[in-house]
This record gives structure tokens, sequence and C-alpha cells, in this order.
């Protein structure tokens, strides 16, 4: 689950790390209010969307008067904001945050993220914040100091001193650099995070270092203790057809493509998107129904796809473990008939009584086009798709 | 011959009182030599009360000392799941099968932690388990579909493994054993661990290998077979289509910092004399046309 920058700084500072002052503001007024709130000469307005590359994109802007918070709000506020990790279609900008000014001496990075290689957690920090951390560490990846803290032990302040000095903090600021590094960690095992992202993370003219930005990710499978977090959720973030997926226990990932695919299991959906693409065609989504593709599942699943205006066909790919092909293939039946099913419909099933399955299907009435295997299953459906062009 | 789990191998269930644990344990029981291999039972509030016969007892300790079970397969909700791993590697058992989805991350590198210079390993967790055809099935994968053969399968997920199974059969082969060492970024046993120990077991003398998106265990594995792989080895990885950035289902399956790609993996196999293939529906045929 991600948040927006503003609620990282929120849970940052709980932990003790320095950031700006700042207030999240949902209208231009509450713009100006918190700008004047903030007082000072200097203020930055920044759109807060989940996804990167914000700046680059034109939604953060610094202000030098009100009048210029008021002009600069209305402007980003409602825009679609497209950034790098946006998509072309961009994402609208529903919220601000006004922060004070920050004297910028120098822009250092800090991460954190689970390192599979380890199985550790990974502090990463680099002298060259403010950029794509993902060309720095393809341009000069000696810049990048990586340091893995021992689960029992956490991060000591030997280590934070020496990723302090690695990457340019000095002496004198030392002590506040190994403060925010020994934060960062405890912040990020004490809230299951995922990643946890400062860039950049800055050293001020008088010597203090702060968090200038916060970019937080966080465990979906730890969500369950952590309540605090599970309110900072913003729905508008997120794919409507993704969120209403989960609720019924679906998971469901939109893509570009006509086909759309039903499958039990995560590797065996992502196989029947990449075999769709072997024979010429195009996925429309991922979705894994799990293990029981019960009826009511199977209703859900079909009228999530539906809600795609691109989809042409279906591919269902079941192998049956525990639940037997006639029963799938009854629930298939059902499913069709309650969603008044207008694509073709492609059923490559497999497991215990497919025989029956597949003459369940047959005898339905409906226009469903079994398939032997999945490589069968594959072209018919790239065939349908194209035959409905 | 087989890796890790044998007729011989004796099995207790940690959570065996829920619904998931029996439906699995009544069906690995009754799979082959199940009979003779579920000897035990775990659950804390529950000792001295039985599973249709199964006795249960209160810690995994207890179960190994009154029944020998050297083994154990855990299906307890993911809360208390790693915490479970741990009481197993307490009492010093030679492999835990972890089936449970679900876990948090923080709980399995802790975990993870706790288990370096012990002697137990792990497989799993998010994952089927791990099945020696026509002698032993601890998992949720469906027994019917397999027979003993020559080919061992590893996978990271589920249904995909079943999967490179049936197209097995199809064309005639049976497995060694097939090992699901799941869908989670933070896990037990590696690919490349068991390829290692396919490479040691006289039964089988191919190894379909299925990987997915996320991470550099397929890698690290596809160089160490290149030097040390005496038997030949079929790739799949699935997510060539998967978006970046996206989180496909398992835990573990992510494209992030443009790293983990399929791509990249299946030109690493390749680099490293694997027969990769890039339909999944032509792993059985691949294998069956490089064994002699």
């Amino acid at each position: 689950m991600k948040i927006h920058e503003y609620q990282g700084k929120e849970v940052l500072r709980e932990y003790g790390v320095p950031t700006p002052r700042g207030f999240p503001a949902f209208s231009v007024d509450e713009a100006v209010a918190a700008a004047k709130k903030l007082g000072g000469k200097v203020w930055v307005v920044k759109a807060q969307i989940h996804a990167g590359g914000r700046g680059k994109g034109g939604g953060v802007k610094v202000a030098k008067s009100l009048e210029e918070v008021r002009q600069l709000s209305s402007k980003i506020l409602g825009m679609q904001l497209v950034t790098h990790q946006t998509g072309p279609a961009g994402q609208k900008v529903r919220r601000l945050l006004i922060e004070e000014g920050a004297d910028i001496k120098k822009e250092l990075y800090a991460g954190m993220v689970v390192d599979r290689g380890t199985q550790k957690v990974a502090l990463m920090a680099s002298s060259e914040g403010g950029m794509d951390i993902e060309e720095v560490a393809a341009k000069t990846p000696e810049k990048i100091h990586k340091l893995f803290i021992d689960p029992a032990q956490g991060l000591g302040d030997v280590d934070a001193d020496e990723i302090a000095a690695a990457i340019g903090i000095p002496d004198r600021s030392r002590a506040q650099g190994r403060a925010l590094f020994r934060a960062l960690y405890k912040c990020f095992d004490a809230t299951d995070a995922s990643l946890a992202e400062i860039n950049p993370l800055i050293l001020t003219g008088d010597g203090r270092v702060v968090a200038l930005d916060a970019k937080f990710n966080f465990d979906d499978n730890a969500l369950f203790r952590h309540p605090e977090i599970v309110a900072l959720r913003d729905l508008d973030e997120e794919d409507p057809a993704e969120v209403e997926a989960s609720r019924h226990e679906l998971n469901y990932i939109q893509l570009d493509g006509d086909i759309g695919c039903l499958v039990n299991g995560a590797g065996l959906a992502m196989a029947t998107m990449d075999i769709i693409k072997f024979y010429g065609g195009s996925p429309a989504n991922f979705l894994d129904v799990g293990g029981g593709a019960t009826t009511e599942k199977v209703t859900e699943a079909f009228k999530i796809m539906l809600r795609n205006r691109s989809l042409k066909a279906i591919l269902v790919n079941i192998f049956g473990g525990i639940m037997l092909c006639d029963v799938i293939a009854d629930g298939l039946v059902k499913a069709s008939k309650a969603v008044s099913l207008k694509v073709p419909l492609v059923v490559r099933l497999e497991g215990n009584r497919v025989e029956e399955g597949k003459k369940i299907l047959a005898d339905s009435g409906l226009p469903i086009i079994s398939a032997r295997n999945m490589a069968d299953a594959a072209q018919k459906a790239v065939a349908a798709a194209k035959a409905k062009k | 011959m087989s890796i890790l789990v044998d007729k011989n191998t004796r099995v207790m269930t940690q959570g065996i009182t829920g619904k998931t644990g029996q439906f699995h344990t009544r069906a690995g029981r009754d799979y082959a030599n199940g009979r003779n291999c579920y000897v035990a039972g775990v659950n804390p509030r529950k000792a001295g009360e039985d599973f249709e016969g199964i006795p249960v007892y209160g810690s995994v300790k207890d179960a190994k000392k009154a029944t020998g079970a050297t083994v154990s397969v855990i299906y307890v909700p993911p809360p208390f799941a790693a915490a479970a791993i741990d009481e197993a590697v307490d009492a010093d058992l030679d492999l835990v099968i972890c089936i449970t989805e679900g876990i948090p991350v923080r709980d399995m590198i802790r975990t993870k932690d706790r288990m370096q210079g012990r002697r137990t390993l792990l497989v799993g967790p998010n994952c089927p388990g791990v099945i020696t055809p026509d002698e032993i099935k601890i998992g949720i994968m469906p027994g019917h579909i397999h027979k003993k053969g020559p080919v061992g399968v590893v996978s990271r997920s589920g249904t995909l493994t079943y999967e490179a199974v049936g197209q097995l059969m199809e064309v005639g082969l049976g497995q060694s054993s097939c090992v699901g060492i799941g869908g989670d970024p933070v896990n037990g046993l590696k690919h490349v661990d068991v390829l290692r120990m396919f490479n040691d077991d006289p039964q089988t003398e191919a190894v379909i290998m299925v990987g997915e998106i996320g991470g550099s265990d397929e890698e690290i594995a596809a160089r160490w077979a290149k030097d040390h792989m005496k038997k030949p080895i079929v790739g799949f990885i699935a997510g060539v289509t998967a978006p970046p950035g996206k989180r496909m289902g398992h835990a573990g399956a992510i494209v992030s910092g443009g790293k983990g790609t399929a791509q990249e993996k299946l030109a690493v196999m390749e680099e490293c004399g694997i027969n990769v293939t890039r339909n999944p529906a032509e792993m059985g045929r691949t294998l069956k046309s490089i064994l002699r």
C-alpha cells in the first residue's frame, strides 16, 4: 500500500525524523490558509499523487507571496499530472502539500528496501540526491552506499556514522545524520514498510539534516496489524477496477490489451498472459481467482473484466486442484448467464471430471469455445478477438 | 530415490485443527503411503485430542518426541505462521514446509535470521508444498495428476507447477519430486538449493525449473547450474507481459527499478545453457526432446 508524501512525513515525524513544517490542503483556500499559518516568505506548493517524478511534471512549485501560493495552487489542484510513473493519461491532483521553503545546501539520498538477496532490510544512501536514484545506480554505482541491517541488532551507531560520512554529511552534522538513519530504520521496522525513500534528504545552510520528501510502500500482508496505516489509504489513487476486485478477493490488474484472462493461481495467470502474447494477441488483464473459482467469484470477475471497453474475448484457464471441473463449468455457465456475456468465451479446464465439465459447457447453449490445452486456448482466444475487430 | 521427502518420512501438521489443515492432512493421509506418514498434529490448546485417529500434541517438541516425526507442514494463519516455523526450527526438525500465504515480510526476515546455523530446512511460505509421487504428498497439490518418474520440478508457483506436471504426463514422463518454493520475497529453499538436490539425486534425470518475475533467484540458480549441473534443465519464466511496478498476485512477483524482468532472467538462463521455452505450453515437450 502506498501513501502520500504529506502522510509519509507525518509518519517520519512520529519517529523523530526532521521534516520541513507543512500542511495538506484540499482546496485553494486551504492552501492559502496553510501558507499563512506557516508564515515566512517562501513556500513550496507540492502536488500530492502517489506517482514519483512530480517535480519534472510541473507539480512542485516555489511561491514567494501568498498571491503566488493562490495562483500556483489553483493551477496545480485539479490538473492531470503526467510523470514517468503515471502513464500518458496522468493522475488528477486532488491534494496539495504547502510547505515552508528550505535552505538547501546539499541534496542527498536515503532509502530503505527489503533486499531479497540477503533477506534483510537494506539502507541505501548517496551523495547524489534529488535525481532519479536508478539513474545514479546505473551511471555511478560507486556513489550508492549500501548497508544490510541485522534484524536482531538493528542499526547501530557505528554503521549509521559510516553511512553518514560516506555520503558527505560533515562532522558537525554527523550526530544528526546518525539519529536520522536510526529513526528511519525504527520507523521502517515498526510500520512494516516495504520501501521508504527520502529523495532528497537535505543538508541545510545551518547544518541540519532534513527529509525534504517521503515515499513509502507498506507490506500488504502486515496491514492487519496497522490500522493507523490503513487509515491513510487514498482510493482515488488506485484503479477503481482493482479496488472493486480486491473487495471480492480477486487479484486483478488492468492491462492495455483486448483479451480478458480469468485464471486460478498467480503464476498460471501470468503464464496465460504470456501465451496470449506468444500467439500474437494482447492480454487485457491479470486476474487470479485463487483456489475457489465459485459461481459468485467468477460472476464478479466477469463483471469487472466487462467494464473494460476494449475487451474482445475472454480466456478462462483453470487447472483444478481441489475443485472439480464440472463444478467450475457449472459456475462459468451461471456467471455467463448472469452477466449476459456477449464476448466470445474460450475455456480451458484441467483436472478431475474434465469430460463432465466440457459436456456442461457444450450443453449450455452458450457460445462457449472449449479448448484442449493452454496453447489451444490461447490460439482460439486470439482468433476470436481478431474476428471481433 | 527422491529429494526432501519419501515414503519413510514421518510428518506432523501444525495447524491440524483448522479447516485447511484438516482438509489437506486428510488428502495427504489418503495419498500413497500417507497413512503411515502422517503421524501427528500440533495445537497448543488441544493436546491429547486426535484428528481422525492422528494424535494432537501441545508442541512440535512433544510431537517429535512421541512419534519420531522429523518433518512438519504448516497451515497456521498468517499472523502466527512465522512463530510456528520458529517452533519447528527450535525443535530441530529436518524440514518445515510452510503453506500459509500472507505472512508479513518482517516476520519472515526475523525467522530467516533465527534459522542461521540451524539444521532445519524451510520450503515456502506461500507454496503448494512437496510431493514425491506414489510415495508421499505434503501440501495442497492435487496428487492424482502425478506419477513416479525421472523429472524433477521446482517452481515458485502452485498451479503453474501443476501445469508443468500435466504436460509431463501428456508426454509420458513421471516426476522424482516436485517442490514448490513459494511466491514470497523472503523464503526458505531457493531454486539453486533445489537444483543441487536434484543434481545429487540418482532418480532425477532432468529438471523443469519454473520461475517468475521479481528478484534474481533464477539467475543465481542458472549461474550455478552452468558450472555444476550434470543434468539437463528446461526453464520457463512467467511474466514477460507483466507491467513494471505492479505486484502480480504473489508478494514477490514484481519488477522494481527495472530489475527482475522475465527477459533478463530468460537471457541469463539461456547463456548458462538452460533449455528455455518462452511458450508455457511447451515445457513438457521441450523436456521430452532433450531426454535421452
